[in-house]
């Protein structure tokens, strides 16, 4: 067998690559490289995320007559701007490790010789896996990482879609602001935060955007999220006192709030939480009947029968068997059709080409299944558009209330919480 | 600041002490009676735990059903971890012993994890009762419960050690098997019968604890980490040392995240229980 040199065996592949992309036209198939955690502690969520890019493929594909009446991508027959070509998804598992994450983006990229990359929900994976892409010139597009220092790298090839935490700051500063105007009382804010990366962080963002805004944060509480009691912490919020409280909290941590508070009766005026452990299922299930009123997030609302989120969320419902889109997974499939918008544009599988269509893309918030005001991409491949809908605990379910034009009931304050 | 509120913090504190010694007794009681470190507790007070959701959700039962049943089914369990792993690993090397009942642990939680899947679990909060005003300070009744059981099982195993026959057998066989069994006891029963009592007050503190905490396959190892305190602050083996230790941390712990912060809540905890071990290697009421 004749020993090649690393170095011929990537030049081969390249050029492979290259004539590839440019007798794609005859192949009538555009490769999609999908990287999620389908093993590990992710991989709940990195399957329902698989489906909804499975879905977004069908979309494409087959089309859908009701979709495509208000999206003219979901026309069906494959990317017109490709003389019909179909769109192959190759899905690979990163295994929840930035190893395999890494490993599995060269394999696709080198070997199956992808046009564009799609994932990886974990930001520890999506950091490393994106970094193959870069070094290797393939448009990578990120639906749902929202680490802040993913965007900081200086990547040409990089694309976020996902709103990161300042940009839940601003809904929420917005949010309150429009309260105050309404005459209700916000001037003292807590923020109570779980002491990692993602309380921290996302803590120290809200508590900057708000004080620009001009909101009062009088009371900042960390803590340790698999505290065995938060008795003190509800106390020390009795005290204090605060019109506003704004959790960010895990699951478990927040099922001890919810019961202490209720334990010690305290409530505030406006409750909220930075979803996570708010919007998990096991919460709504087990705690939501005791938080009526709750404010939380959502990058995702069912929306009014007809819209577009209603459509993709019936479609996915029948793809599921059950389960309907979620935050994760309707951004995901944002994620994917933001990358198809950008290939079909592109009328090529040359990565330059989608790279330059990636860059131009300026999608309005009427084309959105996630509650976006649109996606466009700034010069470090952040979404500008990215927004969250504002949600609303009623009778043991969230429900979209926030901005107006999005909303499918009224917004009820103060806080009700527990009825007996 | 309010002296109503200061009171409420110690309050709490106390409760949460109580419970803390309820959940530790069990663990005191083994590591007494065989010097062997128990690692499966937390997943025994675990199991007590999804005993109380599974009598609830099954059958709508309270504590009242929940927590005899969880006594019976893991006094059972601690019957037999001795005699089908405990017993066996006695005889070997120290590391043996340790890595025996860890491996135990991992064992029973990734099995309530395959069971009873990843979700978090509650019950709801009006089984035992709501919570009640007494002079400005609010009792909320499951903690109160737990306490009050906590206390009373505590100060029962430590009188059932102290004042009677079986317990002049079961410390006789502590402090030189060979001896007892001179004497006429035999070493295999009285153990069994420690590791079933330590079960049952575990299952008890997992059936009481369910009442007002979340429950999960890896909430053991939340809780005990704190059993381990409690035990080795309170004197190894004493069972009325525990409830003092459980006390003292409760208190502690809910003052310091009150008047300090939450985040140094355990740094004050763990200093105060290495200042205690400083002088008092021994624990708070153990015997050198």
């Amino acid at each position: 067998m004749v020993q090649l040199s690393r170095r011929a065996l990537t030049v081969g592949a390249a050029s492979a690559a290259f004539a590839f992309a440019t007798d794609v036209a005859a192949e009538e198939v555009v490769k999609i490289g999908v990287l999620y955690p389908l093993s590990g502690n992710a991989a709940s969520a990195g399957n329902t995320s698989k489906m909804a890019v499975e879905l977004g493929a069908d979309i494409v594909n087959k089309g859908d007559p009701e979709l495509a009446k208000l999206m003219p991508i979901a026309r069906g027959g494959g990317l017109s701007g490709l003389k019909g070509a179909k769109i192959q998804l190759v899905i690979a598992d990163n295994q929840g490790t930035p190893a395999a994450g890494q490993n599995q983006t060269l394999r696709l990229i080198t070997q199956e010789k992808v046009a564009a990359m799609i994932g990886a929900y974990q930001s520890g994976i999506t950091l490393t896996a994106s970094a193959v892409a870069e070094k290797y010139g393939i448009p990578f597009v990120n639906p749902e990482s929202v680490a802040a220092n993913l965007t900081e790298r200086g990547f040409k090839w990089f694309f976020r879609v996902t709103p990161v935490a300042a940009d839940f700051a601003k809904a929420y500063s917005a949010f309150l602001k429009e309260q105050k105007a309404a005459g209700r009382k916000v001037d003292a804010v807590a923020i109570v935060h779980e002491n990692t990366e993602y309380g921290n962080s996302v803590a120290g963002v809200i508590a900057d955007v708000f004080a620009k805004e001009g909101l009062k944060v009088m009371q900042n509480i960390a803590y340790s999220a698999n505290s065995t009691d938060v008795q003190p912490e509800v106390l020390q919020l009795k005290e204090k006192n605060p019109d506003v409280v704004l959790f960010i909290s895990y699951t478990s941590d927040a099922i001890l709030y919810t019961k202490t508070m209720k334990a010690l009766n305290w409530k505030p005026e406006i409750m909220m939480a930075d979803a996570s452990g708010f919007n998990d299922q096991a919460y709504v299930k087990s705690m939501g009947r005791e938080v009526e009123g709750l404010i939380s997030r959502s990058a995702f609302a069912p929306g009014k029968p007809g819209s577009i989120a209603a459509i993709c969320e019936a479609l996915y419902k029948k793809k599921s068997g059950g389960d309907g889109l979620d935050d994760g997974s309707a951004r995901s499939l944002e994620g994917f059709l933001v990358l198809a918008d950008a290939i079909n544009r592109a009328g090529s599988t040359d990565p330059a080409k989608i790279q330059a269509a990636l860059k131009a893309t300026n999608m309005p918030a009427d084309q959105m299944v996630a509650g976006y005001n649109g996606v466009k991409f700034d010069a470090k491949g952040q979404n500008t558009l990215g927004s969250s809908l504002i949600i609303q605990m009623r009778n043991g379910d969230y429900v979209p209330v926030w901005p107006k034009a999005k909303a499918t009931a009224d917004l009820v304050l103060p806080f009700k919480g527990w009825t007996k | 600041m309010t002296t109503t509120l200061l009171l409420q913090v110690v309050v709490s504190g106390l409760l949460l002490g109580a419970v803390y010694a309820l959940f530790s007794s069990g663990l005191s009681l083994i590591w007494g009676m065989m010097n062997v470190v128990n690692f499966a507790h937390g997943e025994f007070v675990m199991l007590g735990m999804y005993t109380a959701v599974v009598v609830w959700t099954a059958m709508g039962g309270g504590p009242w059903a929940s927590v005899p049943i969880a006594a019976i089914l893991i006094g059972t369990l601690g019957v037999l971890a001795y005699f089908l792993l405990v017993r066996h690993i006695m005889r070997g090397p120290m590391l043996a012993q340790i890595l025996g009942t860890f491996g135990l642990a991992l064992f029973l939680r990734y099995g309530a994890l395959w069971v009873f899947g990843a979700n978090f679990k509650t019950l709801p909060d009006d089984l035992v009762g709501h919570s009640f005003i007494l002079g400005g300070i609010r009792f909320e009744g499951s903690r109160v419960l737990a306490g009050a059981v906590g206390f009373i099982v505590t100060v029962l195993l430590h009188l059932l050690l102290t004042r009677t026959s079986v317990g002049s057998r079961m410390l006789a066989v502590s402090e030189d098997a060979t001896a007892a069994q001179l004497m006429g006891i035999r070493p295999q029963r009285m153990q069994a019968l420690a590791w079933a009592l330590a079960g049952a007050a575990t299952g008890i503190a997992g059936a009481l604890v369910a009442t007002f905490f979340y429950t999960s396959p890896t909430v053991g190892e939340t809780l005990a980490i704190v059993a381990f305190v409690t035990v080795a602050l309170g004197g190894f083996g004493s069972v009325l040392g525990a409830l003092v230790a459980g006390l003292l941390i409760g208190v502690v712990e809910s003052l310091s995240a009150f008047l300090i912060g939450p985040v140094y809540k355990d740094v004050i905890v763990y200093a105060v229980f290495v200042l205690v071990l400083w002088f008092r290697p021994q624990g708070l009421m153990g015997t050198t």
